[in-house]
């Protein structure tokens, strides 16, 4: 589990977290977004379907791939949070999390 | 015909960033291009929004970054943001996406300046969720301010756990216990190249202030670890190590939900690899890096290569060397002569000689042994992407797969999104490890375009700048 040092202050900006609404410090990551939201992994993969979660946060490892406005395969570390953004989980094929 | 400018320096960390101030200082067309939404590189990481008690935090060396991402903007060098480089040729013609827009831009000359990557180090349980690198931990706390909530261990190799720990400390983030992972039989291999390194600068004390501080505030360190494994099965839920207690060998348990590791970092090569610039394989850092002159200069004219993703020098050698590229790129273009350069050059050919003495000796310390290069374990997944094991890369090589990228051609290892970053390097150690040669008589993993995500829709939308 991830948590923030202090409380947003200054500008918010307000995502949907698979269908939850959360006010999130704007200029943050998608990835930095979802770990203090408390999700443990971010994709399962499309073979096995285990669960991944953020490994590198610079673009380099692939490991926080996710369905951000309805686009699958976005890298979460690389995108930042944006009003209205809607993130959800990718989902490998045969996924046992799901 | 797309758009030309007389430098495209590719990165902003402390090599990109002085390489471009020194050129558009000079006189040059600038163009820097950079993933991140500001500048300073992995290093600097949003140095210039970070709140001021966040960078008292995180130390004097970070806050370093805010002089050059200053000098930066008063140099007048356009700066475009959140921009990736898909593709680079020998032509110099490089391929952008930026804002959903893919394009070309072409360069009379290109400085590279992509920085490091954290090596990736396979073990048992790596890919398990709460398994993250220890510079990645860093980013978040240096990009958002985010920390581990309840606690972690941080293992590996190298100086930065010990920063990484030392920082959380400052921070009041519980450090349950840093596992040292380097052989004891290193301090040995290191102390001929001690007295280089304390003539590098402060290194060497830095480490031992944040050793002392972390043994001050009671975070358990241990030196001389082996056989990590990270265990739990959708999570992790504890960290397992060997350690040497008087000549017996002791397994030990640590429950926890977070696990940083750190094995070293090496030079980012996909862009040079691409271009085809000629790699050599660095005995001393373990990796491959580009063949470079002492300006930087690739074997592909008008392409230098400056910073870490030459071959790890750290943050300030990568000043030094982004601007001996600029006067270098700043003569090749007519601006000032050989000698003018040479002139200019002087304190900055001195000084990163200087800085680099520590570079023997950290190499020495923190040289990682077979045992973690190569995965002993079988069933360790290598190919993160495509779940490919340790164990189907030996078979592979022993049905006659016998180079890495033969090994790729038929697992599929290193085809996956990453693209073979996070398995090139353990692909060839074990390929090598299977003939009992050195990985230097192997070729890496062929890289082509696009290097950064592209979609098909982006690339027939394709258009000049």
């Amino acid at each position: 589990m991830f948590k923030r040092l202090d409380n947003p202050t200054g500008n918010t900006v307000t995502v949907t977290i698979e269908d939850e609404q959360v006010q999130v410090p704007a200029g943050e990551t998608v990835a930095a977004t979802v770990l203090v939201h408390g999700f443990r992994h971010t994709r399962t993969t499309p073979l096995s379907g285990a669960p991944r979660a953020p490994l590198c946060m610079m673009g380099v490892c692939f490991e926080c791939l996710m369905e951000i406005d309805g686009v699958p395969n976005r890298q979460a570390c690389q995108v930042q949070v944006a009003e209205g953004m809607q993130i959800r989980r990718q989902q490998g094929v045969g996924n046992p999390y799901a | 015909m797309p758009k030309s400018y007389a430098l495209v320096v590719i990165g902003a960390g402390p090599g990109g960033l002085c390489a471009a101030t020194t050129a558009a200082n000079w006189g040059l067309e600038v163009v820097v291009l950079d993933e991140q939404p500001a500048p300073g590189g992995q290093i600097y990481r949003a140095i210039a929004q970070s709140p001021p008690d966040r960078s008292a935090l995180l130390g004097t060396d970070y806050q370093h970054g805010a002089e050059l991402v200053q000098a930066f903007q008063a140099s007048g060098a356009q700066y475009w943001p959140e921009t990736s480089v898909w593709s680079l040729n020998a032509q110099r013609q490089i391929g952008i996406l930026r804002q959903g827009q893919a394009s070309l831009i072409q360069a009379k000359r290109v400085i590279v300046a992509s920085g490091a990557m954290e090596r990736p180090v396979p073990f048992p349980g790596w890919t398990l969720p709460g398994v993250m690198n220890a510079g990645a931990a860093q980013i978040l706390l240096k990009s958002a301010g985010v920390v581990p909530a309840d606690g972690t261990v941080i293992a590996g190799v190298g100086p930065l756990p010990l920063l990484v720990a030392w920082q959380y400390l400052r921070a009041g983030v519980g450090v349950k216990a840093i596992l040292e992972l380097s052989p004891l039989r290193n301090l040995w291999r290191a102390v001929p190249y001690l007295p280089g390194a304390l003539g590098a600068g402060d290194y060497l004390q830095r480490g031992l202030k944040y050793t002392l501080d972390l043994v001050r505030g009671r975070v358990p360190i241990h030196y001389g670890v082996s056989h990590l494994q990270a265990l739990g099965t959708d999570r992790i839920e504890a960290v397992s190590y060997g350690c040497d207690i008087l000549g017996v060998q002791r397994r030990k348990t640590v429950t926890t939900d977070s696990l940083l590791v750190h094995f070293g970092v090496i030079p980012r090569t996909n862009l040079t690899q691409a271009v085809g610039c000629q790699h050599i394989w660095d005995r001393g850092q373990q990796c491959w890096r580009s063949q470079l002159d002492r300006w930087g200069n690739t074997t592909v004219p008008g392409i230098a290569v400056v910073g870490d993703s030459a071959g790890i020098g750290g943050a300030r050698s990568a000043e030094h060397s982004g601007r001996l590229a600029a006067l270098e790129a700043a003569r090749s273009l007519g601006i000032m002569s050989a000698e003018e350069r040479d002139r200019q050059a002087h304190n900055d050919l001195n000084w990163m000689k200087r800085d680099l003495q520590v570079r023997p000796f950290l190499e020495a310390l923190y040289r990682l042994p077979d045992s973690l290069l190569i995965p002993a374990d079988d069933s360790t997944l290598v190919c993160r992407c495509e779940e490919i094991t340790a164990g189907q890369i030996r078979a592979a090589v022993r049905h006659g797969h016998t180079d890495p990228n033969r090994v790729k051609f038929y697992l599929r290892c290193g085809m996956g999104p990453c693209q073979g970053r996070q398995c090139a390097p353990t692909v060839a150690h074990v390929v090598a490890a299977e003939h009992k040669c050195p990985v230097s008589e192997f070729q890496p993993f062929r890289v082509r375009p696009p290097i950064r995500p592209l979609s098909i829709n982006q690339l027939a939308h394709l258009k000049d700048v």
